[in-house]
């Protein structure tokens, strides 16, 4: 267990060490425009030769003032902000703050609507785990899979594109329920994609799980455990890969979900190939979620009654959602005016992104890579 | 002039052993100009392979499927700026390209493309090979060296690493298919690479299956130590682009960066001849023994000329399929042209004559081909290996399975 | 690049916040601006929304046990419980949190400012325990300039958390290993997400300094 006092201290450059073989410390950028770093993230590292004695990352370069734009917002206007943050995954970031914002109107969205959402999400999980396979192959060197993960993500965009007229920032859903109804063909298209994609899923694995250079650059790569996970606030597949069996879907339910049957994957030993199998196995689970959905999506209406002027009352509410990279959370403070207060988003990619000194510490240069793959970060969500 | 031209044709040696500087200097031409044009090929068919694998099209505009992209390529980085990068060691940046091609370039001397195709049969021939492509190290410690800036500096040193610990596997793979050439009646081995393809011819046997497994694992030993000795996928973390370095010719653009790829293919090139004359039997058709006589040797000349019209069936049917839109007129009759080509060369290697000359040299290219296609699916497949990891492999993997089988093979020659 | 061009001062104390957006009167479609609107009936007064509601529990009763006025509020709205205490005890609250009644997973650090209160800064802690599946909200009030005991050693995840807040309003975190800003540039002046930070402003005054023109905001 680190001492979290010390923390980050190992950055200092101490007395060149002197003993057999004089090695200096050398300090490397990787700096915002890197192509592995997924966005502009700059990481500072401190090596011996190889061996990584500490990181140091410096984030801000995407930082837009979301936060301060919602003071400034009507709840509604507020919406399309949300989706900018992490923009792989939209959908599950309207989901939360339509939640919250629900919750402090004390409304409930209409069952139709709660089973559009939980659609819409989970297919959203899909893409972005798609996305992140596809990328996190790709640093450690398999540039085939980035393209079928690419082709095959296209059909959830052709969706999401059918249905609301965006692919990635979907601004799907409307606080108190979706604003369009489902298009013709809706269901039909979505068993469509059940049925086309489970076989692609296993050509990604065929390429990758029992490849024996992908499993040694993975195994034993970025370990981190359950206790130190739950300490560095690390959520998330991240958390899962460590043993925890925890996810907000089954732990404190929200939209639909109680409904459903599924499962939660989890990993033993919480390194890069932990994560990556629990991240294959949600897609499946969340493909497993969708099929139920679809065949049991009730009639009705898919908006709540809503106040056209919406003041909800005095107070503060927390809502958090399992966002595809760990726990989303909105904390929104009202002041009783259309415009709230306060709206604190608080990131899974940044909280994960502090695990990144604990997992690289005394690996290789090149596990630097592989870890920020493995963590799912997203620039956007990190900076807001 | 015609009979001097014929009377050489009959010859029985290469022109390097005949003394004849001329006919010496005319097939260093055309084996330049052969490895250059494959060059090229290769860089086609490394975009469009890879492309293929990744379900996209790769190049289509430039040429007719982009058979004409190299060339736009090259004049591309011809016409770049030349950068040298400021406190740069501008004597040793400029020297370390082309230390890298001369390297890989004069190997080419002793490749035999047939029983008297070859520049120089050197009887030393393989150990030449050997020894002059590992110079290539030296022009890859330079480029990094001369670039004056950390990152090409360390990804020169983890290369350079690379290719000299491979190279003792490769080296005691090659040793061991040595041996297996002193296995013919006269009892003596031999050095030179014609002579090693004729000991397969001698022995009635491809040494890949000579004391089976040992001789396949020799083979199996040298393909990957090969794969690794050229900085290509799943070896390539000094050249990765996503890695914290890109390598030893970070620095170098336009056409100082081209004389480096050209250098890689050569040296691809290259290791891949070694390869198919000391296991796969160099420019002896399939099956030399087992299927004899003179029907069978018919069948199988024919092979070049109907491999040539398979190819032009293929580019035909791709101008049956261009788009039938006047913009696409000029694309259509190019590639209209390219099928005729091929299949003239087709037909032209139906006639007797040039049937019999051409087999050698066609089998041979065919099965370096093959490698070269290898080479393209390992790196679509593959995800890379880390330094580490890879250093690993070749010292405790390749190392101890070459020495392990080196054994066992002179083992198996003196008791069998 | 921010280190080439100048962040503007921040504006001064500009007094009261914003007002809220316009609000609508109730039930008077047809008036006009011009005239004064009819004697109507008053509109009927709206249901009582939810409210604060005491929480009993027996973590509130040890602490109140222990600490006694230093556990201002313990209530809960909308299902959602919170403790709201004083700055002084908050440190030691939270080590009892974590250790004794296993909340070890901080899911968040943030602050909330409000201006007009003697003690405007809201710090606000959420916590969570696995164990008990339970989540709890812990707040504290502090005065301008004021600093508190940096919760860095208690979980480790405080660590950036606290930076930004730090970097969002200026609150100082005593004992923290690294309180320097995280998502601004190292030379920015002013706190943002404090109300007294007002973006147009800012927009005017980085184009008049580093551009030599008139924002046109």
């Amino acid at each position: 267990m680190t001492d979290p006092t010390t923390y980050l201290s190992h950055l200092e450059l101490g007395e060149p060490d002197k003993t057999f073989l004089d090695s200096n410390e050398l300090i490397i950028n990787m700096g915002p425009q890197h192509p592995a770093t997924h966005g502009v993230l700059r990481v500072i590292l401190k090596l011996d030769g190889e061996k990584v004695l500490g990181t140091e990352c410096v984030i801000g370069y995407l930082h837009r003032g979301v936060e301060k734009i919602a003071e400034n917002r009507t709840y509604t206007m507020f919406n399309p902000y949300v989706d900018r943050m992490d923009y792989v995954a939209a959908v599950s970031n309207g989901l939360g703050y339509c939640e919250a914002v629900e919750k402090l109107l004390n409304i409930e969205a209409p069952p139709r609507a709660k089973y559009i959402r939980v659609i819409l999400t989970e297919l959203n999980r899909v893409a972005s785990h798609q996305l992140w396979l596809g990328t996190h192959a790709l640093d450690i060197g398999a540039m085939t899979p980035l393209f079928y993960t690419f082709r095959d993500r296209e059909e959830i965009l052709k969706i999401f594109e059918k249905y609301c007229g965006a692919r990635l920032t979907t601004h799907a859903f409307r606080i108190g329920g979706c604003q369009y109804e489902t298009y013709e063909g809706f269901e039909r298209d979505v068993i469509k994609f059940l049925d086309f994609v489970p076989p692609r899923i296993d050509e990604y694995e065929e390429l990758l799980t029992t490849n024996r250079i992908w499993v040694e650059r993975t195994r034993n790569v970025g370990k981190i455990s359950a206790d130190d996970c739950k300490a560095l606030g690390v959520t998330g597949p991240v958390l899962r890969a460590s043993g925890v069996k925890w996810d907000i879907r089954k732990a404190l339910p929200y939209a639909a979900y109680p409904e459903f049957d599924f499962e939660i994957p989890i990993g033993a030993n919480g390194d890069t190939y932990d994560r990556y199998m629990v991240r294959m196995q949600e897609m499946r689970q969340s493909l497993r979620i969708v099929r139920q959905a679809v065949e049991r999506i009730p009639e009705g209406p898919i908006m709540a009654k809503v106040p056209k002027v919406m003041k909800p009352p005095v107070g503060e509410i927390y809502h958090s959602i399992e966002a595809p990279k760990g726990e989303l959370g909105y904390f929104i403070v009202s002041d009783g005016s259309t415009q709230p207060y306060r709206v604190r988003v608080r990131p899974p990619s940044f909280v994960n992104l502090q695990a990144l000194d604990i997992m690289v510490r005394g690996q290789l240069v090149a596990d630097v890579i592989a870890v920020i793959g493995t963590l799912d970060i997203v620039l956007g969500e990190v900076d807001r | 002039m015609l009979d001097y031209i014929t009377s050489y044709l009959g010859m029985n040696t290469t022109p390097g052993q005949a003394g004849n500087v001329l006919w010496a200097l005319i097939y260093i031409l055309i084996v330049f100009a052969g490895v250059s044009v494959a060059v090229m090929a290769m860089n086609w068919l490394e975009r469009k392979a890879l492309a293929h694998f990744q379900i996209r099209l790769g190049p289509m505009r430039v040429g007719p499927h982009g058979l004409l992209q190299p060339i736009a390529d090259a004049v591309k980085l011809l016409t770049k700026e030349d950068i040298i990068p400021d406190e740069a060691d501008r004597l040793v940046f400029w020297i370390a390209p082309l230390i890298i091609l001369c390297a890989s370039f004069t190997v080419y001397i002793v490749i035999p493309f047939g029983p008297t195709h070859a520049v120089t049969d050197l009887n030393i021939g393989i150990l030449f090979m050997l020894g002059v492509s590992s110079l290539s190290v030296l022009g890859v410690v330079m480029a990094g060296w001369a670039s004056n800036s950390h990152y090409p500096l360390i990804g020169s040193l983890r290369s350079s690493a690379q290719m000299i610990s491979y190279e003792v596997a490769m080296g005691m793979a090659v040793v061991s298919a040595i041996l297996m050439t002193s296995l013919n009646k006269s009892g003596t081995g031999t050095l030179s690479m014609i002579g090693i393809v004729e000991a397969q011819q001698q022995q009635q046997i491809w040494f890949l299956f000579k004391f089976f497994p040992l001789g396949f694992i020799a083979f199996a030993v040298f393909a990957i130590a090969m794969v690794a000795e050229t900085n290509r996928a799943p070896f390539d973390l000094p050249e990765a682009e996503s890695e914290l370095t890109a390598g030893f010719h970070t620095e170098y653009s336009g056409l100082r960066w081209s004389l480096f790829m050209l250098g890689e293919y050569a040296a691809m090139i290259a290791v891949s001849s070694i390869a198919v004359t000391l296991w796969l039997g160099g420019w002896l058709r399939p099956f030399p023994n087992t299927l004899t006589g003179p029907a069978w040797d018919l069948v199988f000349s024919l092979f070049p000329g109907f491999t040539f019209l398979g190819l032009a069936l293929i580019a035909f049917i791709g101008v049956i399929r261009m788009p039938k839109h006047p913009y696409f007129r000029i694309q259509t009759m190019g590639l209209a042209g390219f099928a005729a080509v091929l299949g003239l060369i087709g037909l032209i290697l139906f006639i007797p004559p040039v049937r019999d000359r051409i087999q050698d040299i066609f089998w041979f290219t065919a099965k370096v081909g093959v490698f070269m296609y290898l080479y393209i699916w390992y790196r679509a497949t593959f995800p890379r290996y880390r330094f580490d990891q890879l250093m690993k492999v070749g010292w405790k993997v390749l190392l101890p399975i070459a020495i392990g089988v080196l054994i066992l093979t002179a083992i198996l020659g003196v008791v069998l | 690049m921010p280190e080439e061009t100048k962040s503007p001062t921040p504006p001064p104390k500009s007094g009261e916040p914003k007002p809220p957006a316009g609000q609508p009167n109730p039930g008077s479609v047809q008036s006009t601006p011009a005239h004064k609107p009819p004697e109507k009936p008053a509109a009927p007064a709206k249901p009582a929304g939810p409210a604060p509601v005491p929480w009993q529990s027996p973590l509130v009763s040890k602490l109140k046990a222990q600490y006694g006025s230093g556990v201002r509020e313990s209530n809960t709205y909308l299902g959602q419980n919170y403790l709201v205490l004083d700055p002084s005890i908050t440190n030691e609250v939270l080590q009892i949190l974590r250790d004794e009644e296993q909340f070890e997973y901080c899911v968040d650090v943030t602050a909330v400012h409000y201006p007009q209160r003697e003690k405007p800064f809201d710090l606000i802690w959420i916590l969570y325990s696995f164990a008990h599946n339970e989540r709890l909200r812990v707040k504290t009030m502090l005065a301008d300039g004021e600093s508190i005991a940096s919760s860095v050693p208690i979980w480790v995840t405080a660590n950036w958390l606290e930076r930004e807040v730090f970097d969002m309003f200026g609150i100082k975190f005593d004992g923290h290993p690294d309180l320097k800003r995280i998502l601004l540039p190292d030379g920015w002046k002013g706190y943002p997400l404090r109300k007294d930070y007002g973006i147009i402003q800012q927009d005017h005054e980085w184009v008049q300094i580093n551009l030599g023109i008139e924002s046109g905001q």
